[in-house]
């Protein structure tokens, strides 16, 4: 008889996630993936001016802040004809990497790295062995000394003696499959607070560009930050040594921190390279921090790989990209298509909410067809993986020399094959192996191309002839394909008479968390979960298992849950 | 590079505050703001403890400290995220003054917060419960979703407005930190299809805080906390609930380029000569004249910059219903004299009333923004503060203007279109 599990909060997410598990003899044998928030804001959008569409979409994830927003922003752009100068397309390209930076480092240590490292018994390891372990492991970050490991033990002790252990309450300290030695504990927990000074340093590249983080502020057309070498008003000089220096210090943390921090948490816990394994296909268009005006696949100059997908994990073959194969289904959701249809391609469905779940409180959700906010994204009718795995392993199948070289090194390293990272440890692998390759692009493509076109006097950010309304087409339609740190992301805009008419998201934790489809397909979470009945959870009450394997995706659950527009009319794909 | 690796992570709470160089005068007061917060039951209200009242100066020892310390324990914190998009724990991560180092391990004992707790799911439950039995402070990033009976944003089962409600029930001082939390923020936008709302809207027993702001300024939020710490009160508000120390300037009369406003020299296009000598963008449809934020002030992300510094319009970010009330976002403020704090400024400045309203239509938001601000113009507002406004701004300002409720009726250097 199968044991019932609920994870609600799941915690250390974005947003709202419910996982719904049945276990036997510590195995999970079903899963139900429950998005349990619901905005509407595409609702919302209707009728605005489409120049404000970024602030507002941008608003969809603090997390992964400003991606909504350039993505918008560039679907607006490609439905009014506005073409943004180069030198604004590579500020928005910094700001994409530096955030692709920044949340991979932010999600390995503050939301999943607690999933492997036991914070209570970091106070039994010795400073001076702590700090012969990041030697061994080949660490070279400069906050690795032994006085700096004492304190970091006493604080935790001193945590851990006054009985009120803040955010570590309730943790599953004792947990028999806490595996790391004390000294590499007390490391990652004195890197753990480490990683919170470097992102709140780096990310001042948004702040530069942008004003603000979370949530810079963007412009249709460009940039409203000025360039200029010689005026004090405009980012100069001294905002580009700022610059410098900040991406100097993201090169730096993931080559001596994070990286060796990753490849030795998961050497210890290896056996996740054999667990968690997902839906065997993967999509992507392109590096992350990629933003597509327009059909990805004629834009392809910007990106050294080309969109594409993988299926049936043969990662010899990659098949091109065709954006008509992508359909949504709704057969878990609480959402209805018209006629009983269960699946439409997004350029005809037409969606609304019909809630059939329990009035809350509730205890269990999964007996119902239906569980979710979330709809099921398919493509070419089957569910796909998106996110750092996906790109990873598209930009090694087209034979990306970087990526080939790390993810060779590491699996080297790790003594794992490549068919291998289709697994719980494999997704937090390849964000790692990702954020080390988008920062040294941002620190030897993007900042020095930047700086070349500035040395040649281009300091022109903004095309004012598509500003104002009078000079867009009485209707125009437009989208961008993105990738953005958790995968795939697309916004698509209808404009028609100076104004949205319609407005979609279709969002990378989409692809993830949503449900089953109406051939009892699970979705990517699920599979990761009961795909194969071999999935550890030994004690139900501490749940740390499946924690891992959910936060191996990086779940934004605020960015899953979009529909309708005010006619309960989904937006059409359109052609442009 | 600006960090350091240490400074704040002291074996004991006292060292801590003894590095910190905080004097004995400083730290008693500290104390008896502690002990009156929290040892003594009644948050806000309580009196000093006398053995802590007699502060007397010269350098404290951690002796000292650790002794005073004895009778009191680290004030518990429920930290909940609603319906919102987590850009308010986003930014509290980013603060560099108060660290959210400092708050979780030395300051505060953070014991239920969704994005950064270890616990999850029957775990994390249960922390809840047992912290919302007793004495707590509560924090709440986003809104509640009252539509449906709450099917919008459910967590652990239940409904947003039940988790806020138990949580509250026991908190001895509550914050909304967030537009969302605040006043139901984005999907609070027409037509607000969940329903979304405010704390303040379902708590209505107790005062509180709002920390404006789509996300506040991190150092904001965490100074908030601090500020009930540190002084044994919540802080004092305007009249929307906002702390005074944050959100007492408008932001036209702190902005750097306040001077170029008033010597009328004006952005009329995104990257043109006056916007890269950093001149005013109240053509651009900057609401700065109309919102209350300390961004200029304090700035974003360690002080590198803020969002008129980089270039871009304020959005009105701080204000109530700004999603609805200040868009388009690149339409200039209406300007009707006579009716709210920006009719006030062209009054003082232009010593004018009755020609600058002739032809002028009034802008359907104009009552909306007179009920958010008016209050705050009599309560909290001099009126000297607007200053002189050059000849040629009064001359800009004088022209009528159209209203801008269609999107195609005034854009760039407000011209009609």
């Amino acid at each position: 008889m199968a044991d019932r599990v609920v994870i609600d909060p799941l915690t250390r997410i974005e947003g709202h996630l419910r996982i719904e598990l049945e276990t036997e003899a510590g195995a999970i044998v079903k899963a139900w993936s429950e998005a349990t928030q619901f905005r509407g804001i595409e609702t919302i959008l209707k009728d605005r001016d489409p120049r404000d569409a970024w602030a507002f979409t941008q608003r969809i994830c603090g997390v992964c802040t400003a991606v909504h927003a350039v993505t918008s922003i560039t679907a607006v752009e490609n439905a009014i004809g506005a073409t943004p100068p180069p030198q604004a397309l590579l500020i928005r390209d910094m700001i994409m990497e530096s955030l692709a930076i920044q949340d991979h480092v932010i999600h390995f240590y503050h939301l999943h790295a607690l999933d492997f490292v036991n914070v209570a018994n970091a106070v039994k390891a010795d400073p001076e062995k702590t700090l012969e372990f990041a030697n061994a492991i080949g660490s070279t970050w400069k906050g690795n000394t032994v006085q700096r490991f004492a304190q970091v033990r006493d604080t935790v002790q001193g945590i851990l003696d006054s009985g009120q252990l803040s955010i570590f309450t309730g943790g599953y300290w004792g947990h028999p499959d806490y595996r790391l030695p004390p000294e590499a504990d007390l490391m990652a927990v004195a890197h753990y607070l480490d990683a919170l000074e470097f992102q709140r340093s780096m990310i001042r590249i948004h702040t530069v560009f942008g004003g603000k983080n979370p949530h810079p502020n963007f412009l249709v057309g460009g940039m409203a930050c000025t360039i200029d070498p010689n005026r004090s008003e405009s980012i100069n000089q001294v905002q580009l040594g700022d610059i410098k220096n900040w991406i100097d210090e993201s090169v730096e943390f993931v080559k001596t921190c994070y990286i060796p921090d990753g490849l030795a948490i998961l050497g210890v816990y290896k056996d996740y390279f054999d667990i968690g394994a997902s839906s065997p296909n993967y999509l992507a268009v392109g590096l992350s921090g990629t933003a597509y005006p327009g059909d990805p696949n004629d834009n392809v100059q910007r990106s050294p790989i080309k969109p594409g997908v993988i299926f049936d994990d043969d990662f010899s073959k990659v098949l091109p990209f065709d954006p008509a194969l992508v359909s949504e289904s709704i057969a878990s959701a609480w959402l209805t298509y018209p006629d009983g249809k269960k699946t439409l391609t997004p350029d005809i469905g037409e969606t609304e909410v019909d809630y059939s779940g329990p009035t809350p409180p509730y205890e269990w959700l999964g007996d119902d067809d239906k569980y979710t906010w979330s709809k099921a994204p398919r493509y070419d009718g089957r569910p796909m993986q998106v996110g750092p795995i996906s790109r990873v392993l598209l930009a090694y199948a087209q034979g990306h020399p970087r990526t080939v070289e790390i993810v060779n090194g590491a699996a080297e390293s790790l003594d794992i094959s490549l068919a291998q990272l289709n697994s719980t440890a494999g997704r937090t692998l390849a964000r790692a192996v990702e954020c080390l390759i988008s920062a040294e692009r941002l620190a030897e493509e993007t900042f020095p191309e930047f700086v070349a076109n500035l040395k040649r006097g281009d300091i022109s950010v903004f095309d004012a002839s598509r500003w104002a309304p009078s000079s867009w087409p009485k209707e125009a339609s437009g989208y961008c394909f993105a990738e953005v740190p958790r995968g795939n992301l697309s916004h698509w805009v209808t404009v028609k008479n100076g104004k949205i008419d319609r407005y979609q998201c279709v969002v990378p934790t989409t692809w993830l968390s949503g449900g089953r489809d109406e051939e009892d397909v699970m979705g990517p979470y699920e599979t990761s979960l009961a795909g194969n009945g071999k999935h550890p959870l030994v004690d139900p009450s501490q749940p740390l298992e499946p924690l891992r394997t959910i936060h191996s995706f990086d779940p934004c659950m605020s960015c899953a849950v979009h529909v309708l527009d005010t006619d309960g009319q989904e937006l059409q794909v359109a052609e442009s | 590079m600006t960090y350091s690796l240490d400074g704040w992570q002291e074996p004991t709470f006292a060292e801590n505050l003894e590095k910190a160089g905080v004097s004995r005068r400083d730290f008693l007061k500290f104390c008896g703001g502690l002990a009156a917060a929290f040892a003594a039951g009644s948050a806000v209200m309580g009196s000093v403890p006398r053995a802590l009242a007699e502060p007397t100066d010269g350098p404290v020892t951690a002796d000292d400290i650790a002794q005073a310390l004895d009778s009191v324990t680290k004030p518990v914190v429920v930290w909940l995220q609603l319906q919102e998009c987590t850009g308010c724990m986003e930014s509290v991560l980013r603060s560099g003054g108060t660290t959210v180092e400092d708050v979780v391990l030395n300051l505060l004992s953070v014991e239920y917060n969704e994005l950064v707790m270890a616990a999850a799911g029957d775990a994390a439950n249960s922390v809840l419960d047992k912290i919302n039995e007793e004495p707590h402070i509560l924090v709440v990033n986003g809104s509640i979703p009252i539509k449906d009976n709450g099917i919008y944003c459910c967590i652990g089962g239940e409904s947003a407005e039940s988790v806020l409600r138990k949580s509250a029930k026991n908190a001895e001082a509550i914050l909304a930190v967030g537009a969302c939390a605040v006043f139901g923020s984005v999907q609070a936008a027409k037509p607000n299809p969940t329903g979304a709302v405010g704390v303040d809207q379902i708590i209505r027993d107790k005062p509180v805080i709002n920390v404006a702001g789509c996300p506040p300024i991190g150092e904001i939020i965490l100074a908030s906390v601090a500020y009930i710490l540190t002084h044994g009160t919540t802080p004092k508000t305007d009249a929307e609930g906002r702390p005074l120390f944050a959100y007492d300037q408008r932001i036209h009369d702190s902005c750097q380029r306040r001077p170029h406003f008033d010597a009328g020299q004006f952005v009329r296009t995104f990257d043109d000569e006056g916007a890269r000598n950093g001149w005013c963008l109240y053509h651009m449809g900057c609401k700065g004249p109309s919102t209350f934020s300390a961004c200029p002030i304090i700035q974003w992300n360690m002080h590198t910059n803020w969002p008129v510094g980089a270039g871009h319009p304020c959005i009105g970010c701080t204000e109530k219903d700004f999603f609805d009330r200040f868009t388009p976002l690149y339409n200039r403020l209406p300007r009707v004299p006579g009716l709210g704090i920006e009719a006030t400024a062209e009054k003082v400045g232009l010593g004018m009333v009755a020609a600058t309203v002739a032809g002028v239509a009034i802008h359907t938001g104009v009552t909306a923004i007179r009920k958010g601000a008016g209050k705050r113009a009599e309560a909290a507002t001099p009126l000297e503060a607007f200053g002189d406004i050059g000849a040629e701004s009064a001359a800009v300002l004088a022209e009528p203007e159209v209203a801008s409720d269609d999107v195609t009726a005034t854009n760039d250097s407000g011209k009609v279109e």
